[in-house]
């Protein structure tokens, strides 16, 4: 396609600056100045930490097109590419080829070889396991001193437990996984502390793979170590792979499960609603869809860049500019989710971004989905009288990394 | 059998080779996808789905985050 072909109005957008601070008083909702471009005419431009200016695509319906078009690339050694941090534009140059960074038919291949765990069948095999930890965490909490801070009680171990056994990582170790996980996913975090956290994170993970080389059992590093052997991957795949598992794993289930219960509590109608349900999975898995969207802990956006020219409504995208596509404010995009800021677990919110969308959709959304079913339902019936234990505008939010969530959250019943 | 189930109003058309193996038309339509056991690429169980059916593999088609399924009418 060339140029003449493509219009472009000429006009300057607005630039947005990225990622702005959030409205205490709304500590759900992106800021209002990022919200307001869901319903701009045109799209607007984030200024990202480095002073560029990639385009921001909030419109669910640009995003959903976009992000299935083969134009663009995830390729983020590219020059232009809008990286998250510091940190990330300087270690983009030397990761490996993951499903994180190839676009297809190479991404469609890798992706390929490290699904097989998270298909549905896999992961809804692992519901009973699931249903006995939560059991098993809640009969600890309800038996221990109130108040008690549901982060560290339920909402972290829940899944550090189920990732470190679905990979065959020891538990012993989860706190350098969740800190070193905390540090890599940190817009804060130095270029050297993600380093360091990084080294710790990797020593554990090739510590496990030297194991499972030598000793294979069921689990999902034994077979990664397999796919090694078979020379259907590299050692150094296989370890980021796990490495990337292990992060993406817990933090961000973890975030849902507080951040879910947080405003459970805050829309008592909805928390009424959860309790009538627990029976019927249909209804708590719609429950926790529309969970998803609300809180959309995502709130950075995903990137990419433009491998030619783009025409999105009255706007041209140029070969070789940045893209922010901020999944958060697409899923309150008005024209696709009425009255966005109601949290309504009876709204048909499926078609949610929050796990992205395209190729690159999250990995592990289906063992997310199943988690956050079972810890939910679990904590809505067994701790019925559930309510915070200091007053809301205490809460202290989490809003330094790549998903928002929680440092803690005081509860009692 | 009533009107409601005569099948083979629709038929479905999975881009494979774009299948990323995401599982969601298994989540949304159980009956009709499946996933393949050696790398999670979707099946389609039933190519015609009965009329009943029709809703959830329009959402199915409508999530999947490949773009790879179709649903056409015959």
């Amino acid at each position: 396609m060339t140029d003449t072909t493509l219009t472009d109005t000429g006009r300057t957008p607005d630039v947005v600056d990225y990622p702005t601070p959030r409205d205490p008083r709304c500590p759900f909702a992106q800021p209002a100045n990022v919200l307001a471009t869901t319903e701009a005419d045109q799209m607007a431009r984030a200024r990202i930490w480095d002073g560029s200016t990639p385009w921001l695509v909030t419109k669910y319906a640009d995003q959903h097109a976009l992000l299935t078009d083969p134009r663009l690339s995830i390729d983020e050694r590219r020059e232009g590419y809008p990286h998250m941090t510091r940190g990330r534009s300087v270690s983009a140059q030397h990761t490996p080829r993951l499903i994180t960074n190839t676009d297809a038919p190479e991404h469609t291949q890798l992706r390929r070889v490290v699904n097989l765990p998270f298909t549905v069948k896999r992961v809804e095999a692992m519901r009973p396991r699931l249903q006995e930890l939560v059991d098993g965490l809640l009969d600890e909490m309800l038996a221990g001193p109130r108040p008690v801070d549901l982060v560290q009680a339920f909402a972290l171990p829940v899944p550090t437990i189920v990732i470190t056994e679905m990979l065959g990582m020891d538990y012993g170790n989860r706190e350098d996984f969740q800190h070193a996980s905390h540090v890599l996913v940190s817009h804060d975090a130095t270029p050297e502390e993600s380093a360091a956290a990084g080294a710790v994170l990797g020593g554990h993970v090739a510590a496990a793979m030297e194991a499972k080389m030598a000793e294979p059992a069921d689990d999902v590093m034994s077979e990664l170590a397999a796919r090694v052997k078979a020379g259907e991957m590299t050692m150094r795949g296989a370890l980021s792979m796990s490495t990337a598992i292990l992060i993406a794993g817990h933090e961000t289930s973890a975030s849902m499960i507080s951040l879910g219960t947080l405003a459970l509590l805050q829309n008592p109608d909805q928390l009424e609603y959860f309790r009538s349900i627990v029976d019927d999975p249909k209804a708590v898995a719609a429950a926790v869809e529309e969970l998803l969207r609300y809180l959309s802990i995502v709130h950075t956006g995903v990137r990419r860049i433009a491998n030619e020219d783009i025409q999105v409504g009255a706007d041209v995208i140029r070969k070789d500019e940045g893209l922010v596509l901020d999944v958060a404010a697409a899923n309150w995009d008005p024209a696709q989710f009425p009255e966005p800021d109601r949290l309504d677990l009876t709204r048909s919110a499926r078609s949610h971004h929050a796990f992205g969308y395209g190729a690159h959709q999250c990995l592990g959304q289906t063992l997310a989905r199943v988690e956050l079913q079972v810890a939910f339902r679990a904590l809505v019936s067994r701790v019925p009288d559930l309510r915070l234990a200091i007053p809301a505008e205490d809460v202290d939010f989490a809003y330094e990394g790549v998903a928002y969530g929680l440092h803690s959250l005081p509860v009692t019943w | 059998m009533s009107d409601e189930t005569v099948t083979g109003t629709h038929r479905i058309e999975l881009d494979e080779p774009k299948c990323v193996a995401a599982g969601q038309c298994v989540m949304v339509a159980p009956e009709v996808f499946d996933q393949r056991d050696e790398d999670g690429v979707a099946v389609v169980l039933d190519e015609t789905p009965a009329a009943e059916l029709l809703d959830d593999v329009r959402e199915a088609v409508a999530v999947c985050p490949a773009a790879a399924l179709r649903l056409v009418a015959l």
